[in-house]
């Protein structure tokens, strides 16, 4: 394998401290070195560039069965939106729901090296795992979706958090899955019955469990196991008028739990997207509706055992997609566009609807204004990591523009009296408009590297350029002592890096995909766990009677939906 | 207006995807880089120069230049895509996607086009003297941006889904129309003078049919409401007004429900 020397690019890391010195990064082996360490190094000029480890996404929806179907039922998306091949480079399309292939190149592009994917089906697993196998370059994981199945609203309404774990655990192993995902808690499962759940104490109809006990117990389950994530909750009523209340509840279920991991993390709840959760007032117009940002923040800064990703609208026509079935529904009732819905037996269900934010109505220009409030008031950005729940609040590809958007005032500024039609009612309903701090390149790296890294559990591989993590290194076009003029330069950098170093591979060298990456991994987590007799006789039960297909066609087998696993083992037999 | 000609040499083996065949992507060439433009045979990228003689000079800007096509082009797709000003003359047959997404200027088809004329059309004018294929002013697959403005005349028939998610502008068909025709309208006029099949206004939520010959089968969703006297594109005379179509969705104006309005000509 090649070594390489990047040299003299302004550095960036803040695990280690360091703040834009200009300095040399060298990976050896695959794994970076200490710059001393390397010898017959091929060199790489990053002189006047920006220098950080690879980034890491926590919450993306880039492939599996949701996905697809947004593929299919949007060949409009690809409609003059497509890129021919050439070179080592494959064909790649789509702006909203981009083929495997863009989806591998876009995150290249933007300097990932790692990728979450948000919202697994377990029936689908197998799906899902087949869609990251051919997405190029980075690795990714999935977390399978547990708050609406109904081995979990069994356990937890008695109060079963041993049998919630080593449920999680088989399932996690079957699904080769990486951690606890939640979606409106009991929400979708109540749908099933034509109801929702919109706060944290509505009952699910049959189960008789609420979605604050659901929240409760896969925080405990999944602290009981150790994972190296923590729970992954995306809270009741999304996007609804005055949910911010809700949201509140939601986070405050957190106390009193403290993290057990061997991985570093410090949270026991990330909460998603929380951008759709921080709304006041009762419906969208500009004379009710109001950003709840700092309320919800100002909660958020007090602890120290939550996290949470942004979610931030982008302003454009995209398809939105989520476990959370009944918000779909209601949506497809709003826009009245093509709309598409499933049920997934006793798991899950979902939803998808294209959805086009038009900076000419206020509530896009409002939501846009909350998701960028929630990075601008956080004191800890190593809780605050930046997401457009890709597609959901806007396409994947837009995470450079949030980047200009959180780094500048001006480019705010410029939104708000040039690109919003109603920029004085958004300022008098939200607090953008009083918040003038610029997020630094350093607090950049904590917000897309290193936080992120961390809440995953992987900080011990990615999210730092310290000597022996994972040789996945960044180098962007951007002079963070000349560039700082134009806003624009930052949307472009860190949309086009120079190089891209994965794993050790040079994946872009000199702004240009030269590789397709030889080593794409995918994560999972085995937690061990002690025989557990119930649950092994409830899952042979339920697969009986109500599975369409038996266990033999439902386990997610390594060697062909994972030609290149990465395991993490855990083991929760104590 | 200057005016340049294009005249096939041969024929592709594939069909040839044209959509550089426009003045906007024309104005202000020489000849020679005009004969360099990219066409796609497949996957290949070839010449237009690879298939046309070209002659005459084309204008500085679009709405200065005409480009006359001098034989059949049923083997070539996407003449005048997206074109914003200026004229194409097409003096033979055409294949699919004329004038798909213009925006202004002139197309006058002299010969017939194949499917999907004048898709998701904002402006302009597209006339077609002989017959047009399925998809006619419609919206591209998956998209409910059918066309939103401008006017496309036919001279003949037209083939099945005039119209599908139509949102503004007019298409005049002068002689028949086969299946499905304003589905999902939501905006316009679409003025049939020979006779319909079926399903003509299914899923409507608003503008105007007029059709002058027969419907042979009538959507359930629509209702007989008045005869109106109206003066359609020259023709005088006396409509049957049918609303619908009532299983769908209808806004309403001044607490008045507006729905897609179906003129049947006695
Ligand atoms: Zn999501």
């Amino acid at each position: 394998m090649t070594d390489y020397i990047i040299r003299n690019g302004f550095v960036y890391d803040p695990v280690l401290g360091i703040n834009g010195d200009i300095m040399d990064v060298a990976v050896r082996d695959g794994k970076i070195v200490d710059a001393g360490d390397v010898t017959k190094a091929t060199e790489i000029d990053a002189s006047g560039m920006t220098v950080m480890a690879a980034a890491v996404d926590i919450h993306a929806h880039v492939a599996g069965p949701k996905v697809n179907v947004g593929r299919n039922f949007r060949p409009e998306d690809k409609l003059f939106n497509c890129n021919v091949g050439s070179g080592v480079k494959r064909m790649e399309a789509g702006f909203s729901v981009p083929t495997t292939i863009r989806t591998g190149y876009l995150y290249a592009r933007m300097g990932f090296g790692f990728s979450m994917e948000a919202a697994m089906p377990p029936l689908y697993a197998r799906h899902t795992h087949e869609e990251i196998v051919d997405t190029p370059i980075i690795d990714q994981g999935a977390l399978p979706v547990f708050g609406n199945n109904w081995f979990v609203l069994e356990y937890i309404k008695e109060n079963e958090v041993e049998n919630t774990a080593a449920y999680i655990a088989w399932l996690l192993a079957q699904t080769k899955g990486y951690g606890v995902k939640c979606v409106n808690p009991g929400g979708t499962e109540s749908w099933g019955w034509g109801m929702n759940c919109e706060t944290v104490d509505d009952v699910v109809p049959y189960f008789d469990v609420t979605p604050r006990q659901i929240v409760d117990g896969l925080i405990a389950a999944n602290e009981m196991l150790g994972l190296p994530h923590c729970m992954h909750v995306h809270g009741n009523s999304l996007g609804e008028p005055g949910n911010y209340g809700v949201t509140l509840d939601t986070l405050k279920i957190a106390e009193g739990h403290k993290p057990n991991n061997e991985f570093g993390r410090e949270s026991v709840l990330h909460h998603t997207h929380l951008q759709f959760h921080c709304y006041g007032g009762e419906s969208y117009a500009s004379k009710s509706f109001e950003s709840k940002s700092k309320e919800v923040m100002d909660y958020v800064n007090s602890t120290d055992n939550i996290t949470f990703d942004l979610g931030v609208v982008t302003l454009d026509e995209t398809t939105t997609m989520t476990a959370d079935g009944p918000f779909e529904f209601h949506l497809s009732h709003m826009n009245s566009l093509k709309w598409a819905n499933t049920d997934v037996e006793l798991e899950t269900g979902s939803g998808i609807v294209p959805f086009i934010y038009n900076p000419k109505t206020f509530i896009a220009g409002a939501q846009w204004a909350v998701g960028l409030e929630l990075g601008l008031l956080v004191k800890d950005p190593m809780k605050a990591y930046v997401t457009t729940d890709a597609p959901n609040a806007g396409p994947l590809m837009r995470y450079p523009r949030v980047y200009k958007w959180l780094m500048s005032a001006k480019a705010r500024e410029d939104m708000l009296n040039n690109v919003l039609k109603y920029g004085d009612s958004i300022r008098a309903r939200c607090y953008i408009g009083e918040l003038d701090r610029e997020i630094s390149l350093y607090e950049l790296a904590m917000m897309t590297r290193a936080g992120p890294a961390k809440t995953l559990g992987l900080g011990h591989m990615f999210g730092s350029l310290k000597a022996g993590l994972e040789g996945d290194v960044a180098v962007y076009p951007y002079n963070p002592e000349s560039d700082t003029d134009d806003p624009e330069k930052i949307e472009y950098a860190f949309g086009n890096c120079a190089t891209l170093i994965k794993g050790g591979e040079l994946i872009i060298k000199e702004g240009e995909v030269v590789s397709n990456g030889r080593q794409k991994r995918t994560f999972w987590v085995n937690a061990k766990t002690n025989e557990n007799p119930v649950v092994e006789r409830d899952i042979s039960e339920k697969f009986k009677r109500y599975y369409t297909v038996t266990q033999n066609n439902y386990t997610v087998e390594g060697h062909h939906y994972m030609p290149n696993p990465y395991v993490i083992e855990v083991d929760a037999t104590k | 207006m200057a005016k340049i000609t294009l005249t096939p040499t041969k024929t592709p083996t594939l069909r040839l995807e044209a959509e550089n065949i426009c003045p906007d992507s024309f104005a202000g060439k020489s000849n020679e880089e005009i004969a360099n433009l990219h066409v796609f045979v497949g996957k290949e990228s070839q010449a237009l120069g690879d298939y046309f003689e070209i002659a005459g000079e084309s204008g500085s800007t679009a709405a200065e230049t005409t480009i006359v096509i001098n034989g059949d082009v049923n083997r070539v797709k996407y003449i005048g895509m997206k074109m914003s000003a200026g004229e194409v003359i097409i003096n033979g047959d055409a294949d699919m996607y004329v004038g798909a997404w213009m925006s202004g200027g002139k197309i006058n088809a002299n010969g017939s086009v194949d499917a999907f004329s004048g898709l998701g059309m904002t402006g302009g004018e597209l006339i077609i003297k002989g017959d047009a294929g399925n998809y006619l002013g419609a919206a591209y697959r998956g998209d409910w941006r059918g066309m939103q403005g401008g006017t496309i005349r036919v001279s003949g028939n037209a083939g099945s889904d005039v119209g599908t998610f139509m949102r503004g502008g007019t298409i005049i068909i002068g002689g028949n129309v086969d299946v499905h025709v304003g589905t999902h309208m939501e905006g316009g006029t679409i003025i049939v003078k020979g006779d319909a099949k079926s399903r003509v206004g299914g899923q409507m939520v608003k503008g105007d049919i007029y059709v002058f010959g027969d419907i042979e089968v009538m959507m359930p969703g629509f209702q007989y409401r008045k005869d109106v006297d109206s003066e359609v594109d020259g023709t005088t005379g006396s409509f049957a007004l049918y609303e619908g179509d009532i299983g769908e969705r209808h806004g309403k104006s001044k607490g008045e429900t507006i729905y897609g309005k179906l003129y049947m000509k006695h």
